[in-house]
């Protein structure tokens, strides 16, 4: 037990801090580094950007079934944003997570019920397996993936995994709660030098994209 | 009616692939890869590159995967990783005998038509990622023969067909003479200062469809329209160096284009029914010089058919009764947004308009375009054999007539319609307005 206590309190201390530091300084190194290049080699860009259809272009892809191939692709689609959608917004929403929020800063606010967060666990965890079915099987995007596509599912899977695991006490809780919290800083410091790194850039990519077919090729992009 | 689908030859000799890759060396390979990626490009490439999580979305876009029992080696994604992954895993150390492969992907398997940035979540572009590779194989001097001529051509001539000059001016000549024969006073005015705009077409119509200079002038006499063409180099504003990877050409024949314009000090600039050229002089060669948009106003003709029907410039004396269809050309629909203007057009001109789906911006790609034609007849198997769904689509609407306003859309569909059988003609907007339209000065 002592041992365990050991081992908790490091990684939800020290550890904590550590993986929001690499996780926060990281993505402000890796949009820092996109904005300088832009600057050095491709300032053009700024001409074609276009606030208006920055968000006219952003809008339709994160709204479900908003595009084409959004609409082409209906169990993906939702898969996405199911999973997206748990990913992001969810742990915030943990009341688990915000007593601990409130133990250690002395605030807090609303949380969602239980039996709702664990629903939506168990959902992005299905979500999981079938992006994995996904790369197994379909001959399209099997022939794309590679070994790093299934590390970064793993990674993305296993907050939701062990967070599951431990709520509902399958063996050892303090094991899987320590799991949770390693993997969900693992997670944390994984964004910016993964393929995860997609949270920071896609919204540029997008906003770039969307600008050139609406102010330029007055077209649309959805 | 399924069609069937179309083998092909997989391993295809092209004389300019294989000599340019007995004398490519690594060490140009690697010198190459650093001059384009450490200085030609920058964020966009690193952005797509480091964004793409290979979710395979892309796939739906590609007619060529559509149309080979889904090959996965054809997803837009899949050309990706077959090409600039590898370069840029490599950083550079690859094998002439990759540069050979990747630019045949790079030139034959991806028309640049961009439908797969709109499927992408992220916008990624990938017709961009294969231009860069196919300016990677230029600069190794690694690029199929055929188009490879083309870019010689323009590099020689400033136009993409060899046409000498005094060709040029005799084949306007020719054709203005036969056009008195319809309309004794009509003129194809060379040179003329001042005029309201310059018309500017592609090397082909003097080289062998000079009907359409014809027609044209036909057309612009009707309307009364006070127009001009030049004698000098900048007549042609196509640019087939844009799809090699030349920059440099491509940059320099926009450059006579829009001087020959101001040279002649014209309003603006109508071009043919060509889709490359609107995309080298509207969207790339034109950033290649630093314009951020055309120096000179510059419409497509879809755009000008549209302005001279709407305006009753031209007016229609019967409708043309056949049935027809319309193929959206990517580089003025997906690139310009000229899907309605097109429809306007040919429901003026057309009694019968039958649409194909999907079309507007999501309309499938010739195969044909971003210089896949131009490479030649040793990729025309493969090349209609990889748009089985283009052929699909078009005998779907059972029309009799398919529109493309776009020369190498135009010539792609008469070859997947004339392979896979089906009963259509391939006609431009121009064949049809010339037909259907008055003539004032007719005798």
């Amino acid at each position: 037990m002592n041992n365990f206590n050991g081992i908790y309190n490091f990684v939800s201390g020290p550890l904590v801090w550590l993986a929001f530091i690499i996780f926060i300084g990281g993505s402000i190194y890796r949009i820092r580094n996109l904005i300088v290049l832009v600057n050095k080699k491709e300032r053009y860009i700024y001409t074609y950007m276009s606030l208006k259809y920055s968000l006219r272009s952003i809008m339709h892809w994160i709204i479900p079934f908003a595009t084409v191939n959004w609409r082409k692709r209906p169990l993906m689609t939702i898969t996405t944003f199911i999973f997206h959608a748990g990913l992001v917004i969810m742990p915030f929403f943990v009341s688990a997570h915000v007593v601990m929020f409130h133990n250690a800063w002395g605030f807090s606010w609303p949380s969602l019920p239980e039996s709702f967060t664990d629903t939506v666990t168990l959902l992005v965890i299905i979500c999981s397996i079938i992006f994995l079915i996904r790369r197994l099987v379909l001959r399209e995007v099997k022939f794309l993936t590679d070994a790093s596509d299934f590390g970064v599912l793993l990674i993305t899977a296993a907050p939701f995994i062990t967070g599951f695991l431990a709520y509902h006490n399958v063996g050892s809780y303090h094991f899987w709660v320590i799991l949770h919290i390693l993997s969900g800083e693992i997670m944390l410091v994984a964004i910016p030098f993964t393929k995860l790194s997609h949270m920071l850039y896609a919204v540029f990519t997008r906003a770039y994209i969307g600008s050139e077919f609406g102010k330029v090729r007055h077209a649309r992009d959805w | 009616m399924a069609l069937p689908y179309i083998e092909y030859e997989k391993n295809i000799i092209d004389q300019g692939l294989e000599t340019g890759t007995e004398r490519l060396t690594k060490e140009r390979i690697a010198k190459v890869v650093d001059k384009v990626i450490g200085g030609e490009t920058g964020a966009r490439l690193k952005a797509y590159v480091d964004t793409c999580v290979h979710c395979g979305l892309c796939s739906d876009a590609c007619h060529m995967y559509l149309s080979t029992k889904r090959d996965p080696k054809l997803t837009p994604s899949a050309k990706v990783k077959r090409t600039m992954s590898v370069i840029l895993a490599k950083k550079g150390n690859v094998s002439p005998a990759f540069i050979k492969k990747a630019s045949e992907i790079a030139s034959t398997e991806c028309n640049l038509c961009k439908r797969c940035v709109q499927y992408c979540p992220f916008g990624i572009d990938i017709a961009y990622v294969m231009s860069v590779v196919r300016r990677i194989c230029h600069l190794c001097g690694v690029t199929p023969l055929y188009i490879q001529d083309t870019a010689h051509s323009h590099s020689v001539t400033q136009n993409q067909m060899w046409v000498k000059e005094d060709e040029w001016i005799d084949t306007l000549q020719w054709q203005e003479e036969d056009s008195r024969e319809e309309i004794p006073d009509c003129r194809i005015p060379l040179d003329k200062e001042g005029a309201d705009f310059m018309y500017s077409v592609i090397g082909p119509e003097p080289k062998f469809l000079a009907q359409l200079l014809y027609q044209t002038a036909i057309i612009f006499n009707a309307a009364g329209l006070n127009w001009t063409m030049p004698s000098f180099p900048g007549w042609d504003n196509s640019d087939m160096a844009m799809f090699t990877g030349d920059s440099e050409i491509m940059g320099r024949n926009k450059r006579f284009h829009y001087e020959a314009a101001q040279r002649l000090k014209v309003k603006k600039i109508v071009m043919g029914e060509c889709g490359h050229a609107f995309r080298a002089a509207y969207d790339m060669g034109n950033r290649w010089v630093s314009w951020a948009m055309p120096p000179v106003p510059m419409v497509h003709a879809i755009e000008f058919y549209y302005d001279l029907l709407k305006s009753g410039k031209i007016k229609v004396k019967e409708k043309y009764k056949k049935s027809v269809t319309l193929h959206d050309p990517c580089n003025t629909i997906r690139g310009r947004g000229l899907h309605e203007k097109a429809r306007y057009v040919i429901n003026e001109l057309c009694e019968n308009f039958i649409e194909m789906h999907p079309n507007r911006e999501h309309n499938y790609c010739c195969n044909a375009g971003g210089g896949v034609i131009n490479c030649g007849p040793p990729f025309k198997k493969k090349r209609v054999s990889t748009n089985r769904i283009k052929a699909q689509q078009c005998a779907d609407t059972g029309a009799e007539i398919l529109i493309t306003p776009c020369h190498n859309c135009h010539s792609g569909m008469e070859d997947i319609i004339g392979d896979y059988g089906v009963d259509m003609h391939v006609k431009f907007i121009n064949d049809i307005m010339y037909e259907v339209m008055e003539k004032p000065g007719l005798e």
